[in-house]
């Protein structure tokens, strides 16, 4: 694994060109040690068929690609324009403007300039018009054309796996030119011609099989919860009995697995299972899944048939058990999926009911088609109609600042729900500079399954300008928490915050939720779930 | 390619563009073939590349509704929506089209971005740009207001709102300093926003390092066929006067079509003329089509509505993934063993094969 440069080297960025240099066409990419993920295991791709399996090192000059390889990837191109309007039209209108350039969290990041959105995109634009458009046919590079050469395919793969899917360009480009579509589509070309990174190949595998990216079979899955459950009762005093696969359930409840395996993603485990405790007497009759326990799609990060598949498992689990709809925990391309794709690939789900608080009474209008709700809009309406009794001066030690997800801001527009459950169970709430929050909200540099360790650099650069910003409000009115909904935020953070912030914490909402939530028959609190004194039970903590 | 051989290519181009009508008309006199025949050719180049190309993309399926939302979803009836930012119906997006056509919304939300250290320690700031943005808007609205102005040579009678047009475009009374009063015609103000803003659209593709970078001989040459199409109609207003009304008879032939090719007009209309049906002809197989692509940019013209109104995938196909069956199967004793509840008893798989 490279070593990743100190913090202070890795500040050292120009985003400047020179005056005289040699078009980028005539150049080739370096694949870098820190910026690329591990190619894709054979027993991962085999696990899903995916095509051309084998043991393959990106920093190789020979990536074993199939005899055939140019054919395929120029055939895959054209089905693709010939079934998606956005590409064709992504392909043809860009007029190169540069408005994106500078917007991208790894052109920010890195300085490298094929990372400015508009450049990731001309790498299969200038394939596009060599093969597709008169200009391109008939004047070569001086049309923009470029020949489908290995160098070209080896360097699409490089940047396609260096963006994020994360959106922010499409925020500011005239066109609304969407690069993570570009680059949904570039990958799926990657993977026809067997360039897929293990990264994604293994989580894929992982869900398909057992539920969950991590592969953690059903018994050990149930057992991380039981020590959640224990975990619980030593803080509260209160023994929380979730339960599982259940049928004749009202409600099935997905959330990533990450939420369930690491921290601090785990607390936020604990903040669903204590809300949902409390929420039993009031009518709440939910259940979890162990075959469909990852909420979270890293069949996303590789084909939209690879993402259909790995999501079918939501609506037929919950067919199997006869629930009435779902509610999905906190993350961010999860939602995407679940708000843009579900319907449309798995849907309509008619054996399913408008959602419906069965606490509040309030419908969810605007799920009544995917018949899913975000466990924070479920959260939010229970806050508005006061029937969680909240003890926001328990996270008065924290002075929290919220990050949107990129996918949950501009792939769906679940802004102020969040908000609104973070002022109520806390006292301190900060926001970050609006440049780089809500609609604008910058990449925790991870996301689209670029969380792999191998490309420390590349998530460390591409997390800067998210960490920048926290830096801002840290140092600014000494803000020490990192509130975010997304478990790959929850995952990546506490390693960028390391890195450029120290000294920061990252949460979920409902972590924050379950230690403000006042629990019938607790003891008295003196430490929140992660064993930390509450405000002012520093004292008792020592005795 | 780099930045000065595509200046090179691209410039040569516009040249080669200016030369053939000079030649051709000026030292070969093929009026009718300049004034009448490529015309034709580049008008109906540009109308049915324009149709050719929007049909083609039509014929692409939208199998997703991916709108980028740029503002706060609608929820519930106490959380305010932005209906704008993030349509929830046709109504907004409509809204949302007309800005982005007509005020450029998203470009307006550019930003430049400010990197620096202190320490050592990165310091990232966001500042001010709207100058893109300012250059676009007046280079788009004053080549509308000439085009408009133009139609005092396109119709007979002119219309009235040519007239209001030019009074409005030609205010600020300048002269074409500094003959002023010296029997040249006023200075339409659009003349000089448009070469100004084209300008600046050009240089700061030279001297902006990013923009350098990605820019291609594609980019630069429309810039400077516009620039040369502006050159030559000024040229033409304050300097090479031609007669108005025979360029009008020519004109008004063509639109027509009982064309006619009157003598006596300067070689210098030949040349505004080639280089606009040059721009037209062009125009179709470039990426000047983002006059039409806004239009159906499916990040932008698609309502956030997926969780409550069902969007169809045409090509929506069964895909086999697997199902709970198969995870039972595999996990079965597992789970008796954990207390998960199963489907099928330890005892029934045994019989399974039996049954079925």
């Amino acid at each position: 694994m490279a070593d990743t440069p100190k913090a202070t080297e890795a500040a050292k960025i120009d985003h400047y060109r020179p005056l005289f240099e040699q078009g980028w066409m005539n150049k080739k990419a370096e694949i870098n040690p820190g910026i690329y993920c591990y190619g894709a295991k054979p027993k991962n791709t085999n696990a899903v068929g995916m095509p051309f399996p084998k043991d393959w090192n990106p920093t190789d000059e020979d990536w074993q690609l199939p005899e055939n390889w140019k054919s395929i990837f120029k055939e895959g191109l054209k089905d693709r324009l010939d079934k998606f309007r956005s590409l064709k039209l992504f392909m043809d209108i860009c007029v190169r403007c540069g408005a994106c350039a500078d917007k991208c969290h790894f052109f920010i990041g890195s300085g490298d300039p094929k990372n400015m959105p508009v450049m990731r995109a001309e790498l299969l634009r200038s394939i596009y018009r060599k093969e597709h458009t008169t200009g391109g046919k008939l004047l070569g590079k001086f049309g923009g054309g470029r020949e489908l050469t290995e160098d070209a395919l080896k360097e699409m793969w490089y940047y396609f796996y260096q963006c994020s899917e994360c959106r922010r360009c499409s925020l500011f480009c005239p066109y609304g030119i969407d690069t993570a579509e570009v680059t949904i589509l570039g990958r799926e070309l990657t993977n026809l011609v067997g360039l897929n990174i293990d990264w994604i190949a293994g989580p894929v595998a992982n869900c398909n099989r057992t539920g969950n990216h991590l592969g953690i079979q059903p018994h050990a899955f149930v057992d991380m919860i039981d020590f959640f459950v224990d975990e619980i009762e030593d803080v509260t005093g209160v023994r929380v009995e979730p339960d599982f696969n259940r049928k004749g359930a009202e409600i099935l409840f997905l959330t990533p697995s990450g939420d369930v395996f690491a921290d601090p993603g785990t607390y936020t485990a604990m903040g669903y299972l204590m809300l949902f405790h409390y929420l039993k007497d009031l009518g709440l009759d939910i259940t979890w899944s162990t075959y469909a326990s990852e909420g979270g799609n890293f069949g996303f990060f590789t084909s939209h048939e690879m993402a259909k598949r790995l999501n079918a498992k939501m609506y037929h689990e919950a067919k199997r058990l006869g629930v009435k709809y779902i509610i999905g925990g906190e993350c961010g391309h999860m939602w995407r999926v679940l708000n843009q794709y579900m319907d449309t690939w798995n849907g309509p789900p008619d054996f399913l009911e408008v959602p419906k608080s069965p606490i509040t009474g309030t419908v969810f209008e605007n799920a009544k088609t995917t018949k899913m709700i975000h466990l924070v809009e479920f959260t939010a309406d229970l806050i508005k109609h006061n029937k969680l009794k909240l003890d926001p001066s328990r996270n008065d030690n924290l002075k929290v600042t919220f990050h949107d997800s990129c996918n949950t801001a501009r792939g769906m527009g679940f802004l102020e729900e969040p908000r609104y459950v973070l002022n109520s169970v806390c006292n301190n709430f900060y926001e970050m500079p609006p440049e780089t929050i809500r609609e604008q909200t910058f990449c925790c540099g991870s996301g689209s399954g670029l969380n792999a360790g191998e490309d420390m650099e590349l998530r460390m650069r591409g997390g800067l300008p998210r960490a920048n910003a926290v830096k801002y409000v840290h140092e600014k009115y000494g803000v020490n928490m990192l509130a975010c909904i997304c478990a790959i935020d929850r995952a990546v953070f506490p390693t960028l915050m390391d890195y450029w912030v120290p000294g920061m914490d990252v949460t979920g909402l409902h972590e924050m939720v379950a230690n403000a939530l006042i629990l019938d028959g607790e003891k008295e609190r003196t430490t929140d779930l992660r064993g930390e004194p509450l405000p002012g039970m520093e004292e008792e903590e020592d005795v | 390619m780099n930045f000065v051989l595509s200046l090179v290519f691209s410039s040569l181009a516009v040249l080669v563009v200016v030369l053939i009508p000079w030649i051709g008309v000026g030292a070969l006199g093929l009026k009718t073939l300049f004034g009448v025949v490529i015309p034709y050719a580049a008008l109906a180049t540009f109308i049915v590349g324009i149709i050719v190309r929007v049909l083609d993309w039509g014929r692409s399926p939208v199998p997703y509704r991916i709108p980028t939302t740029a503002g706060q979803q609608w929820s519930f009836p106490w959380i305010k929506s932005n209906p704008i930012d993030n349509p929830k119906g046709k109504g907004g997006v409509v809204v949302r089209m007309l800005f982005e056509v007509l005020t450029f919304r998203s470009l307006f939300r550019n930003t430049r971005l400010e990197y620096s250290k202190v320490d050592g320690v990165p310091r990232i700031n966001y500042e001010w740009e709207k100058w893109l943005w300012l250059a676009a808007i007046l280079f788009h609205y004053s080549f509308l207001v000439i085009f408009l102005r133009h139609f005092r040579f396109f119709m007979e009678p002119v219309p009235g709102f040519v007239f209001l047009l030019e009074s409005l475009d030609g205010f600020m009374q300048m002269g074409a300093a500094p003959f002023n009063g010296f029997g040249l015609p006023g200075v339409y103000l659009t003349d000089m926003l448009l070469m100004a803003a084209v300008t600046w659209l050009l240089l700061r593709r030279i001297l902006y390092s990013q923009i350098r970078y990605l820019s291609l001989p594609a980019d630069y040459f429309p810039l400077m066929l516009i620039l040369s199409l502006g050159f030559s109609g000024m040229l033409m207003r304050y300097l090479f006067r031609v007669d108005i009304t025979k360029v009008k008879e020519l004109v008004i032939g063509i639109f027509k079509f009982s064309p006619v090719v009157p003598d006596g007009i300067g070689v210098i209309f030949y040349i505004h003329f080639f280089i606009l049906c040059v721009l037209i002809a062009y125009f179709p197989f470039s990426k000047l089509m983002h006059l039409a692509g806004i239009f159906l940019s499916p990040t932008r013209n698609m309502s956030n509505n997926n969780r409550f109104v069902r969007h169809v995938n045409p090509w929506n196909y069964p895909v086999k993934f697997h199902t709970y069956a198969e995870y039972e199967d595999e996990f079965r004793d597992a789970m008796i063993e954990a207390g998960l509840p199963v489907d099928k008893g330890a005892d029934d798989t045994a019989e399974e094969g039996e049954k079925e």
